[in-house]
């Protein structure tokens, strides 16, 4: 089979030398022999600054919130062009090591390869670093963002009222709790402050 | 990163705080689908997944200093019962509801006052463990203190089963506070805690709760001791041989 190739991405790929070309685009294997290979897909041609690879990290949903990104609850610590810093929310949180290999993922396909996923657990998550937008992302999927010191009556995401209660403690995730609407009825998630 | 070197205290160390959070997670996974009600349900599950998350950080870690290339599954699934260095209370059996929530009520409480400790260890990565799981550790350390006051000062059942949950488990307490040569020398050399100097405290808070359930602290009893020297009650063995039933019948099946 013939391999069409974008010749656009041929000048993108300095990264990989060409070992060859034969013909309409084919190319030996570069461990010789006369196999034919799929080249690496091409490097995007873009900057390498920090603001592209927080851009990459923003597309990243979390696995359990998806309307949230990994940046807006906090997670990504720190940025540089060699390592993103991230921390996990919960000690046992099993969405950590999707959201390790969502954020891999997302990086090898913007063509940031080398830059290496560090995990660390100090200082530990707190619901203080989900960002303002995050907080309003959260209540448009339906779920109370955690409350600012000091307040201590949670808002009902659909209609708003302050008059309600909780059901229990934990929800469906480590990081909420089971809260009901009195006025409107309609139960709903409130993210617990960590 | 420092080189690990082979450190018996600071794999003791890690082993007992992580078998704790390990045998104490299994336990609670026993009621996944069996709770009273589906919060509860909830409640269980979550807190048994914070406390397996903590296990893998320690057992992980332990394995790392031990340098014998065992990971962390491997100490937790191809241990036997003899290795296993976790306190009697973890492993006692659920009993019904109430002495499930006496024995977290009584660990718990613990726990939350020990990682307080071990946020100043010497070891980052215990005090760095220590100090992110703290803040879980509080959340089980309330939520069983509520259930512990709601059935005790509920109806005459559930008052009863409450008494009788705490009476189990109160022999397992004094093993919490025991400092023998291996804690001793970890918390000479600050990595571990004094946890000895801490029981008036603890026994304080335990007191204030029981009060309010309008219950009484039940009657000293002969201590039991050895966990942590691998000398453990019969449920132990029985809890393992589930948990690590199907890693050692396929032991390299991947998710």
């Amino acid at each position: 089979m013939v391999v069409a190739l974008d010749k656009s991405a041929l000048r993108a790929t300095k990264a990989f030398p060409l070992m060859g070309e034969v013909g309409g685009g084919e190319r030996l294997h570069p461990l010789g022999g006369s196999r034919k290979f799929t080249p690496p897909q091409p490097l995007p041609i873009k900057g390498r600054g920090l603001e592209d690879i927080w851009e990459v990290l923003e597309s990243v949903p979390d696995p359990e919130i998806p309307a949230v990104s990994v940046v807006d609850l906090g997670i990504v610590r720190t940025v540089s062009p060699k390592r993103v810093v991230i921390t996990p929310t919960y000690t046992g949180c099993p969405a950590t090591q999707v959201i390790e290999r969502d954020i891999r993922d997302a990086l090898d396909a913007a063509g940031y390869r080398d830059v290496a996923i560090e995990t660390t657990l100090s200082p530990p998550w707190t619901t203080d670093w989900i960002s303002e937008s995050g907080k309003a992302k959260l209540k448009a999927y339906g779920i109370a963002p955690p409350l600012p010191a000091g307040q201590r009556a949670v808002e009902c995401p659909q209609c708003g009222s302050i008059h309600t209660e909780e059901i229990s403690r934990f929800g469906s995730t480590p990081c909420k709790a089971q809260w009901r609407c009195i006025d409107c009825l309609e139960p709903f998630d409130l993210f617990k402050c960590h | 990163m420092a080189t690990l070197v082979q450190d018996d205290v600071m794999v003791e160390t890690l082993l007992r705080l992580g078998d704790d959070s390990l045998i104490l997670g299994q336990r609670l996974g026993e009621w996944c689908g069996h709770a009273p009600s589906v919060e509860v349900d909830l409640s269980l599950a979550n807190m048994g997944l914070d406390l397996i998350g903590q296990a893998t950080h320690f057992l992980g870690r332990a394995g790392e200093v031990e340098g014998k290339g065992r990971d962390g599954d491997a100490i937790a699934f191809r241990r036997d019962v003899l290795d296993f260095r976790n306190c009697w209370l973890v492993e006692q059996p659920n009993g019904d509801f109430a002495q499930t929530m006496a024995r977290q009520f009584l660990f718990s409480t613990w726990q939350e006052m020990l990682f307080g400790h071990l946020e100043g260890s010497s070891d980052d990565f215990i005090a760095s463990v220590a100090a992110k799981a703290v803040k879980e550790v509080r959340y089980h350390a309330e939520l069983s203190a509520e259930w512990v006051i709601r059935l005790g000062d509920g109806t005459e059942e559930s008052r009863r089963r409450m008494v009788d949950g705490l009476d189990w488990h109160w022999r397992f307490v004094p093993e919490l506070f025991e400092m023998d040569d291996a804690a001793t020398a970890a918390a000479e050399r600050g990595i571990g805690a004094n946890v000895a100097a801490f029981r008036e405290d603890y026994d304080r808070r335990i007191r204030s709760v029981l009060a309010e359930a309008t219950l009484e602290a039940p009657k000293d009893q002969r201590p039991i001791l050895g966990g942590r020297r691998g000398h453990h009650s019969e449920h132990l063995g029985h809890l393992i041989a589930v948990m690590q039933h199907l890693p050692r019948t396929y032991p390299d099946a991947t998710w």
